[in-house]
């Protein structure tokens, strides 16, 4: 068995500027098969931008993205949009929670499974055999991830009506349910109290080797970031100013500095 | 299939006969079948509005564009009424799909505006192309749908319960799922895989296709059409009965229809004052119950005949029916 | 005529009749620009300031057959009260229609505006003393004034003056009045408004206040030029204002301005030189283009949304 890691995202120098403001400049990093990394900085440090980069919302400026697919032919993917990335196995959660509100749970969950149809209109409008086969195998596979979960209770509810908690996870299902390759999750524990962080954290830990995922987060609460990632990247105003592992970034005096100003350090 | 299958079909095929016989008098069959028409253009605007989310305040362009080729179709082209309705439709369908171009990249207000627009464009095409469309006085257009009731109703009931049929059909599928998608979360959606634009015109273009049905009937069975039928006025009309109904339920806008053409045509004798109140009920609905009468909850006949069995045969042995495939059960 | 000066006949009928178009297009941009609202009923109040001016005059004595001539001081008295009277219409259509519903979904509030018009205009059917039928509008003896190869109306001229002066005061009132600043907080953020001690219902009802006054006066100046009035005079040049506001750019009152001067040229150089028929359809096909080539129009901003 070879040693070498397999990249799965590269950034190489990427920049992107809004009007007179640029708001990520020359970031690069190499994201192996695998890994588990978080990305941390100040608010409004670029973070969300950068997923905005990798799952398609945003192009760059400058700069090249290559991401390696499940075959692992590369492509440079700045220009592509977020369906396209989404069909190469790229998936993300979203920071303001992004669900499909008014349909149920496992709507939600099914929607994800949208490119796995062999049905043709026809077959939907006639309710052909082969449409039935199509549902089945959706509605199977969607209570498999739901009761993995432990949200197959609640399939047929609104997404809207479910309590907080739930509906992170949910969106964290239905990123899954696409069989990506990359996983972006946009502080999944965003207004969480810390019991439930601490089941987030087992959660993404059981998805990093239960679906051989890659996954890059980015948080605010450290010690969800500092708990699980092996590598945490630190953003400031659009640069990197620290990359390591967690104790160094703990120590590193850039990082202190950017989050608690210069006093601090 | 086999249950709203079966009601369809009674639907349609009874109350036919009882008009064929005079049973039901040429007044009500009147009334029932324009709630048909209007019913067809409600689904209409139901798939655009309230399925696919994007407001369109001109379907009744759509339907115009439908009535006129059906006219022309038959009279100058000479073919026969069915196929000209249907390739109407079809017609239809294809403007859907030019003006859906550039309409869909659109948001929200600015969208409506366009659609508006297009609507008010066709109405003065239509006046001023006098030698194809006979001007701001219409077209008349007799047919046997204008003089015998029970075909009329037959026809137009019958192709109202078939749109219902394929439109559900198409709504609780994979399609239909990423149609909703789209409609309630954008970005969400097209970061799940679905490309937005393509179904968001997969919507327009069917809810173009159903507005050219209604008007390809409409034509022959009230026996002339004029500009004005494309006009805001109308489609503002077709608005409100989904909006009554509840936007994104099928079953509403289509109770809706029926509910609100009965109800303007026994407000009749109010005469003037008519127009006075429906206006008035319009925003006591607007205020005090916005999401309309139904949401966008849908009757399903599976979902009643489950409650049904369960309630004939009480608490004991009624497993819950067979499993159905969960598509059936949702609030779609 | 040669085509020159049929061009420039038509470039004053324009701009006398995008003056008209310009004061009804800034009441929907003030209020879209505040409220996110098309007030489809917006029209339908430049009708009501145009019987309300009607009333006046013939109040006042006179009459369209002329046997009493319109003079200045009575068309004053019925622009005042033609301004008053949407003044008046302007808050309770705000209070009792549209402020319950400021925090529904849009397409509550823009089928609310179109039952508020529907109201309007069908009120005006039913009432006896009104009737859906057409009324001669008292108007000046019209005396032209020839410029060269163009002429030009005291009417058209009235209303290009009375236009401009109001566009001057409202002008004034936005940028250098506490209400005008008022305004301009509330449409960038109602709430950030709000905790700053500015009362956001007050200035909502101010902002749909002036836009109607400005509306009352457009009827009054359009009943002048045009003198016939029925209760469904206000469907078309609403229409036609609120394409105006969107070109130059819904929610900018320069561009309000400028969209309507733009639109009222337009149908005079199209009624001019094309037909008189396709002269609607160009209005709208201008429309189309501009949403789709700018949709924020001239003077708009494209707004970007933050994932």
């Amino acid at each position: 068995m070879s040693d070498e890691k397999n990249l799965v995202l590269q950034a190489a120098d990427v920049s992107i500027v809004f009007g007179g403001l640029c708001a990520v400049s020359g970031f690069s990093c190499d994201l192996y098969e695998g890994e588990l990394a978080g990305l941390i900085g100040p608010n409004g440090a670029g973070k969300t931008t950068l997923f905005n980069m990798f799952s398609g919302i945003y192009t760059p400026t400058s700069g090249q993205i290559s991401f390696w697919d499940r075959r692992n032919d590369v492509h440079v993917i700045n220009k592509m949009n977020p369906a396209q990335l989404n069909k190469l196995g790229v998936a993300r959660t979203f920071q303001n929670i992004r669900l499909f509100g008014n349909l149920s749970v496992a709507d939600n969950v099914r929607i994800a499974l949208h490119n796995l149809r062999t049905v043709s209109p026809v077959d939907v409008l006639l309710r052909t055999p082969r449409y039935r086969r199509d549902e089945k195998i959706m509605s199977e596979r969607t209570a498999e991830l739901l009761e993995l979960f432990k949200i197959g209770s609640k399939e047929n509810e609104l997404a809207k009506n479910l309590p907080y908690g739930e509906q992170r996870k949910l969106e964290i299902v239905r990123a899954l349910a696409s069989n990506p390759k990359l996983l972006l999750l946009d502080e999944p524990a965003a207004g969480m109290n810390p019991q439930e962080t601490e089941e987030l954290m087992n959660m993404i830990d059981f998805i990093r080797k239960e679906f051989h995922l890659t996954i890059l987060l980015i948080e605010h609460d450290m010690k969800l970031v500092m708990g699980i990632c092996e590598r945490i990247m630190v953003l400031d105003y659009g640069r990197v100013i620290a990359s390591g592992k967690p104790e160094d970034i703990k120590s590193n005096p850039q990082v202190i500095k950017a989050y608690l100003g210069s006093e601090a350090v | 299939m086999l249950i709203p299958g079966v009601c369809a079909l009674v639907a349609v095929l009874v109350p036919s006969v009882l008009i064929h016989f005079s049973i039901i008098d040429a007044y009500t069959a009147q009334i029932l079948t324009l709630s048909g028409i209007n019913a067809i253009m409600a689904l209409s605007v139901n798939i655009i509005c309230g399925v696919t989310g994007q407001l369109s305040l001109g379907q009744a362009g759509f339907m115009a564009i439908g009535a006129y080729s059906t006219i022309m179709l038959t009279s100058s082209a000479h073919l026969p009424l069915a196929v000209s309705i249907v390739l109407a439709g079809v017609i239809t369908a294809f403007f859907g799909f030019l003006i859906g171009f550039p309409t869909l990249k659109l948001e929200g207000d600015y969208l409506a505006i366009v659609t508006l627009g297009f609507g008010e464009i066709i109405r003065v095409v239509l006046v001023n192309l006098k030698k194809w469309t006979g001007g701001p006085n219409g077209k008349q257009f007799p047919t046997i749908l204008t003089l015998n009731p029970a075909v009329a109703y037959l026809v137009i009931i019958g192709t109202l319960a078939l749109l219902i049929i394929l439109v559900q059909n198409f709504v609780r599928s994979t399609y239909g799922r990423a149609v909703l998608a789209v409609r309630e979360d954008e970005i969400a959606a097209n970061s799940t895989g679905i490309g937005v634009f393509k179904y968001k015109m997969i919507g327009f273009v069917i809810a173009s296709f159903v507005a050219g049905i209604g008007g390809a009937l409409y034509a022959p069975f009230i026996g002339f059409v004029k500009p004005e039928q494309a006009s805001f006025t109308k489609s503002i009309d077709y608005l409100i009965f989904v909006v009554f109904g509840g936007m994104g339920s099928t079953t509403g806008s289509v109770l809706a229809a029926f509910v609100l053409t009965y109800l303007q045509e026994f407000l009749r004798f109010l005469q003037n004052y008519r127009l006075l109140i429906y206006p008035v009920i319009l925003i006591l609905v607007m205020i005090f119950r916005p999401q309309g009468f139904l949401g966008m909850k849908e009757f399903s006949f599976v979902r009643a005949f489950d409650w049904i069995t369960v309630k004939i045969s009480g608490r004991n042995g009624a497993s819950r029916g067979k499993k159905h495939t969960a598509t059936e059960e949702h609030n779609v | 005529m040669n085509t020159g000066s049929i061009f420039l006949q038509q470039l004053i009928n324009g701009l006398s009749l995008g003056s008209i178009y310009a004061l009804i297009a800034l009441g929907y941009t003030m209020v879209y620009g505040i409220v996110k609202l098309i007030n489809f009923a917006h029209g339908d109040v430049m009708m009501m300031g145009a019987y309300a001016g009607y009333f006046t005059l013939v109040a006042l004595g006179t009459t369209a057959s002329g046997s009493v001539q319109v003079s200045p001081l009575s068309l004053l008295l019925a622009f005042i009260a033609a301004m008053i009277f949407c003044a008046i219409l302007a808050l309770l259509i705000e209070r009792f229609a549209y402020r319950p519903l400021r925090n529904a979904p849009r397409l509550n509030s823009l089928i609310t505006a179109i039952a508020v018009e529907l109201i309007l205009q069908n009120t005006m059917r039913v009432l006896p003393f009104v009737g859906p039928d057409p009324r001669q509008f008292p108007t000046m003896v019209t005396k032209s004034f020839s410029l060269g190869p163009v002429s030009i109306s005291n009417i058209q001229l009235v209303v290009i003056v009375l236009s401009a002066l109001l566009m001057l005061a409202l002008n004034y009132v936005v940028t250098k009045t506490k209400t005008g600043k008022a305004m301009q907080a509330v449409s960038y953020d109602m709430q950030a408004a709000s905790l700053m001690g500015i009362s956001v219902n007050r200035t909502i009802a101010v902002t749909f206040v002036i836009g109607s006054i400005l509306a009352g006066a457009g009827g009054m100046l359009y009943a002048t030029a045009y003198p016939q009035i029925d209760p469904v005079m206000g469907y078309m040049p609403g229409l036609k204002a609120f394409i105006a506001a969107v070109l130059g750019g819904i929610g900018s009152i320069p561009g309000a301005m400028l969209g309507g001067v733009i639109l009222g040229i337009a149908e005079t150089l199209t009624k001019g030189f094309l037909s008189s028929q396709y002269a609607d359809a160009i209005s709208f096909s201008i429309l189309i283009i501009i949403l789709l080539v700018k949709p924020s129009g001239i003077f708009g901003k494209n707004k970007t949304v933050k994932v």
